[in-house]
């Protein structure tokens, strides 16, 4: 157990006496949830409008304030004429023109109906039509919060669940956590594993009477914390940062998660076991990892959409099944009946690993 | 009974499909408890093979061999119990200090710094200033002591020393044989092996190794006095056309550069003095200064060895 518990410390001793091991362990996960969150993401937020209002009225002034207090839209300036909506998009960075006409109260009580006019920037087609949406959806939903008040109602009304307000960070906070438990505890079990053989000392540690299996353990336990520390920031990151709502149970969520961490140490493992060199330990966990486990967890394209045949070689990557998990516990809240199986998954593949990792271990050199 | 016994051991790593390089062919020898036994060959020799196949870290092809009376095969796991190592390379942990790499050693052997520290203390104060320095920043000779500081921790019945002086310069290397000359007064038989043939005067009993065969097997005394011929020293002013002119003549049988001196053996004995010897082969215009009888060293019992070798197979 002493030997153990020091060769524990010792490994904590390599992680933080290397600066770079400690940027990639600790940086890779805030970047890529920054990343995802804000540079990455396909919601547009604080776009710069203007609003041309001909009638001024109590309406038209509610619908303008509820445009203003949304997240998507900032109200750059009112123009007093819509011949002013050309120079003003020129100008600028506007994205939107809103053109109320006027009497628009006595329209809509008269019940005549009447119409908002939306002008948007094509240049770039696809926020166009995402801020027209959103312009639209705003609207709407003023209809539908005075439907009693007014007799006029559009009768279209989407509902989202889950994601009522179409986060993308909901998609792939999941993901993300994924990726980054899998590639982290691949990478760094299979290269300290492997910076031992490379350095001579595994050859001290082989002539020694601590058992061989030991040190490969003792070498998992400091990466598996360190993981457990990186989830911790990942989930503090998309709560605080990114307005994630944990739903679900979080000592299930943790549980799952260690699961997930345990089957990457042991693949990491079986990586270390067939090479030699840190080198292409990383290369094989990095390339034989990352396009795998971007392309097959369903985070960044729809495993639905897929070949068949890409589809059967999903199943093989362990993170698909986690972010099956995480994606049920996190944002549905759902419990532990509901992903059983993915589990029952994870636990199979982490066993095979286990058990091919422990048979190509060698208690010997070469 | 002896610390370590080899019998027909043959070790082969593959090259590709159909090669393979011989790197221990069919050796045997036996190293007796609390001595001093040397390893004398050039690099490539199967030097390394031979420690690795000892502390249990490969497997040979055939042969066997026994470490304190264990099989190195079966018995593996009280071996690795008992042995130290200290592999060529410094294969200790380049990011922990001095002190750390010690104390994390003397834990994995299941003992502690304090109930060892006598075998090692000699050795220890010299580094000791430096413990707190991380061992990869150490100069040649003090790495080599930290090393061997942590091989010898758990108090080894048998040290295994894989060229423990190279790289290290000439006074730390005087200090590690003195080293190793008092732990073997504690008990411990050491196994050391060095491409330096000066330092195999420094063992008790030495094997020329060369290409994976043991050319001989003595003391280095016993070597010495085996050398079946004469030999002399000769010097001259351009001894590099010395070396080629000394080599054409016919009465030379052999003819080495060996520092500032050629060593020369004759091909039968010419019944002449030095200064007869030196007189003729300057009236052959050679501008020879010095012609004198040497005793030879292991380097020269090496060369004829390895020559008779070679010519035989």
């Amino acid at each position: 157990m002493k030997q153990f518990l020091s060769f524990i410390s010792k490994e904590f001793h390599h992680v933080f006496r290397d600066r770079k091991t400690l940027l990639l362990l600790f940086g890779m996960p805030v970047a890529q949830i920054v990343l995802f969150g804000f540079a990455l993401t396909n919601e547009i937020k604080n776009s710069k409008i203007v609003i041309c209002d001909y009638s001024k009225d109590a309406v038209t002034q509610k619908i303008i304030e509820k445009i203003e207090a949304s997240n998507y839209f900032e109200i750059e300036k009112s123009l007093k004429s819509d011949k002013e909506i050309e120079s003003a998009f020129k100008a600028g960075d506007i994205k939107l023109a809103i053109i109320f006409p006027s009497q628009f109260q006595q329209d809509i009580m008269r019940g005549t109906g009447t119409k908002i006019q939306i002008v948007a920037d094509a240049s770039d087609p696809n926020t166009a039509t995402t801020l027209t949406n959103y312009a639209s959806g705003i609207i709407r939903d003023y209809q539908s919060e005075n439907g009693g008040m007014l007799p006029m109602t559009i009768g279209t009304n989407p509902r989202m669940i889950y994601n009522p307000e179409l986060k993308g960070s909901t998609n792939f906070v999941p993901g993300v956590m994924a990726l980054v438990l899998m590639l982290i505890c691949v990478l760094m079990t299979s290269a300290s594993i492997v910076r031992e053989k490379e350095n001579g000392t595994m050859e001290i540690l082989l002539v020694s009477p601590m058992n061989p299996m030991l040190v490969i353990i003792s070498k998992a336990i400091p990466y598996f914390i360190l993981s457990l520390i990186n989830l911790v920031v990942i989930l503090l990151l998309s709560v605080f940062l990114l307005d994630m709502e944990i739903k679900g149970s979080l000592l299930l969520l943790f549980a799952e998660s260690a699961l997930l961490i345990i089957t990457a140490l042991c693949l990491g493992l079986l990586i270390s076991n067939s090479t030699n060199s840190q080198q292409s330990a990383m290369i094989i966990s990095l390339m034989g990892l990352l396009l795998p486990t971007m392309m097959f967890t369903g985070f960044m394209f729809p495993l639905e959409n897929m070949p068949r045949p890409l589809q059967i070689i999903s199943n093989l990557v362990p993170s698909k099944w986690y972010y099956i998990i995480v994606k049920n516990v996190m944002i549905k809240g759902l419990g532990f009946s509901y992903i059983w199986k993915e589990t029952l998954v994870l636990v199979a593949m982490t066993m095979v690993l286990l058990l091919l990792s422990f048979k190509n271990f060698k208690i010997r050199l070469a | 009974m002896a610390a370590v016994t080899v019998d027909h051991l043959i070790k082969k790593y593959r090259q590709d499909k159909k090669t393979s390089i011989t790197a221990l062919n069919n050796i045997s020898f036996s190293v007796k408890e609390g001595e001093i036994f040397g390893l004398i060959g050039p690099d490539g020799a199967g030097k390394t093979s031979l420690f690795r196949i000892l502390t249990t870290l490969l497997l040979a092809d055939s042969g066997s061999a026994t470490v304190c009376g264990l099989d190195v095969v079966k018995d593996f796991r009280q071996i690795r119990k008992q042995v130290g190592y200290m592999p060529g390379r410094f294969s200790l942990y380049q990011d922990l200090t001095v002190e750390e790499n010690l104390r994390f050693f003397a834990t994995v052997f299941d003992t502690t710094i304090e109930e060892n520290y006598h075998l090692i203390k000699d050795i220890y104060v010299q580094i000791e200033p430096f413990k707190n320095r991380r061992a990869g920043k150490l100069s040649g000779g003090m790495k080599q002591k930290l090393a061997l500081c942590c091989a010898l921790i758990h108090k080894p019945t048998i040290l295994f020393l894989d060229e423990p002086t190279t790289g290290v310069d000439t006074v730390s290397r005087k200090e590690f044989w003195e080293m190793l000359k008092r732990l073997k007064d504690q008990g411990i038989t050491i196994l050391v092996s060095t491409p330096y043939m000066d330092e195999a005067t420094l063992c008790e009993r030495i094997a020329l190794i060369q290409t994976g065969n043991i050319l001989s097997i003595n003391t280095p005394e016993g070597i010495i006095s085996n050398y079946p011929e004469i030999l002399l020293a000769v010097k001259g002013d351009d001894m590099s056309h010395l070396l080629k002119s000394l080599r054409s003549l016919p009465e030379v049988k052999s003819c080495n550069a060996f520092g500032e001196y050629h060593h020369i053996t004759l091909k039968k004995d010419l019944k002449l003095s030095e200064t007869d010897l030196q007189k003729k082969w300057n009236d052959q215009s050679l501008q020879i200064k010095e012609v004198i009888s040497i005793r030879p060293t292991v380097e020269d019992c090496f060369i004829r060895l390895m020559m008779e070798t070679s010519k035989a197979s």
